[in-house]
């Protein structure tokens, strides 16, 4: 074998021995590094009560419910497996609305409804103008 | 690759090719700026911000394909001995650094807009920090150790292991549930429509050539310098 093949084929297995580590060390982060729970996750995991967590999903078609206060509003998350309701006070971002995505940070309270703090939306991969976007629905590409 | 083995023969062809490609990269880039700001529709949703995509999307392509290029070259230094693989991969780091920021802050200034916030701790925005770490160590590491033969063995296996965040960045929105939306655009298929798509292409290449012109001149910039270096210890020595 010349030197360069043994270079090579060294080489070769260093990069295959990393790969290996680097997805390892990927699949064990999966779960710490998701950066929100989505509804289905938060139930399954029985997210406890009053601690910091992110929730990520569509806001539900026709549940933004605005309070008598003015700046407070209640809605739903769903990721069409699970809902959970929450209620924010404070400004949205302007793509915050219904049928479209949203992460929201906070906690449950004890009754299970998300107590949000903060508010960013969250949009998908498409773009397109507004008159293709008017003669389509836009929901369904943020859960998978 | 072989015939750049004299870095003489290199030279004869990246002369002559340097302005070629910095100038049709800066008219490309014009033509895709002027299409992507003043010709294509708004977003449905997002309105103008939108455009920031003609710059983002290349200065994203450019820092990952930047790093590909440093651990393609650091590979052909560590097997081959290329004589100029060690000179091309230092040469990209800087633009390659350089276009990840870029990406950083056009994406930090379209995400105030559209998420509501200038940055976030999600997969894809971390691991693309990553990559702007990576370049500023390469940078420090080849600084620190420049002249010598072991520093290159080094920055070498330094470049290979960085590229392990490579396919981490990629797949970073299928992996984990990210802020930042999924893939617009794949080989074969893309998500954005095709009115709005078409500047982008040229805005890409653009920033691609310019990319290539830069490092060209950043390797033939060190190629002179190794020359000044040499002659100035053969007359020490006389």
């Amino acid at each position: 074998m010349k030197a360069k093949h043994q270079r090579l084929v060294l080489i070769g297995l260093a990069v295959a021995a990393m790969i290996g580590a680097a997805l390892l060390a990927m699949s064990a982060l999966k779960d710490q590094a998701a950066y929100f729970y989505t509804p289905s996750d938060a139930i399954r995991d029985h997210v406890e009560a009053g601690r910091a967590v992110r929730l990520g999903g569509m806001v539900a078609d026709k549940s933004i419910k605005r309070e008598p206060d003015g700046i407070t509003i209640r809605f739903i998350v769903t990721d069409n497996a699970a809902t959970v309701p929450v209620r924010f006070t404070g400004i949205t971002p302007d793509l915050f609305k219904e049928k479209s995505g949203v992460v929201a940070e906070g906690a449950f309270d004890a009754s299970g409804t998300f107590i949000a703090t903060n508010i960013l939306a969250k949009h998908d991969e498409r773009y397109m103008p507004p008159q293709v976007a008017r003669g389509m629905h836009k929901t369904e590409s943020l859960v998978r | 690759m072989h015939i750049f083995a004299n870095p003489a023969r290199f030279l004869t062809i990246a002369r002559p090719l340097t302005p070629w490609l910095g100038w049709i990269g800066a008219l490309l880039i014009v033509a895709g700026s002027i299409g992507g700001l003043f010709i294509t529709p708004p977003d449905y949703l997002q309105g103008d911000s939108v455009r920031i995509l003609y710059i983002h999307v290349p200065a994203a392509w450019l820092g990952m394909a930047g790093w590909s290029g440093i651990a393609a070259a650091s590979l052909m230094q560590l097997v081959w001995r290329h004589p100029l693989a060690s000179v091309a991969a230092r040469a990209m780091a800087l633009p390659g650094g350089l276009f990840t920021a870029i990406c950083l802050a056009s994406g930090s200034i379209w995400g105030r807009p559209t998420w509501g916030t200038w940055w976030e701790w999600d997969g894809r925005l971390t691991s693309m920090l990553i990559l702007l770490f990576l370049y500023i160590g390469y940078g420090a590491l080849t600084s620190a150790t420049s002249g010598r033969q072991s520093g290159d063995r080094i920055a070498a296996i330094y470049g290979i292991v960085g590229a392990v965040n490579l396919p981490i960045i990629h797949y970073s929105v299928l992996w984990w549930n990210t802020l930042h939306q999924g893939q617009s655009i794949g080989l074969t298929s893309s998500k954005i429509a095709p009115s709005m798509l078409w500047p982008l292409p040229l805005t890409m290449l653009g920033f691609t050539l310019l990319f290539v012109a830069i490092v060209l001149m950043r390797m033939r910039a060190a190629l002179a310098e190794g020359k000044v270096e040499a002659r100035l210890r053969r007359l020490a020595n006389a």
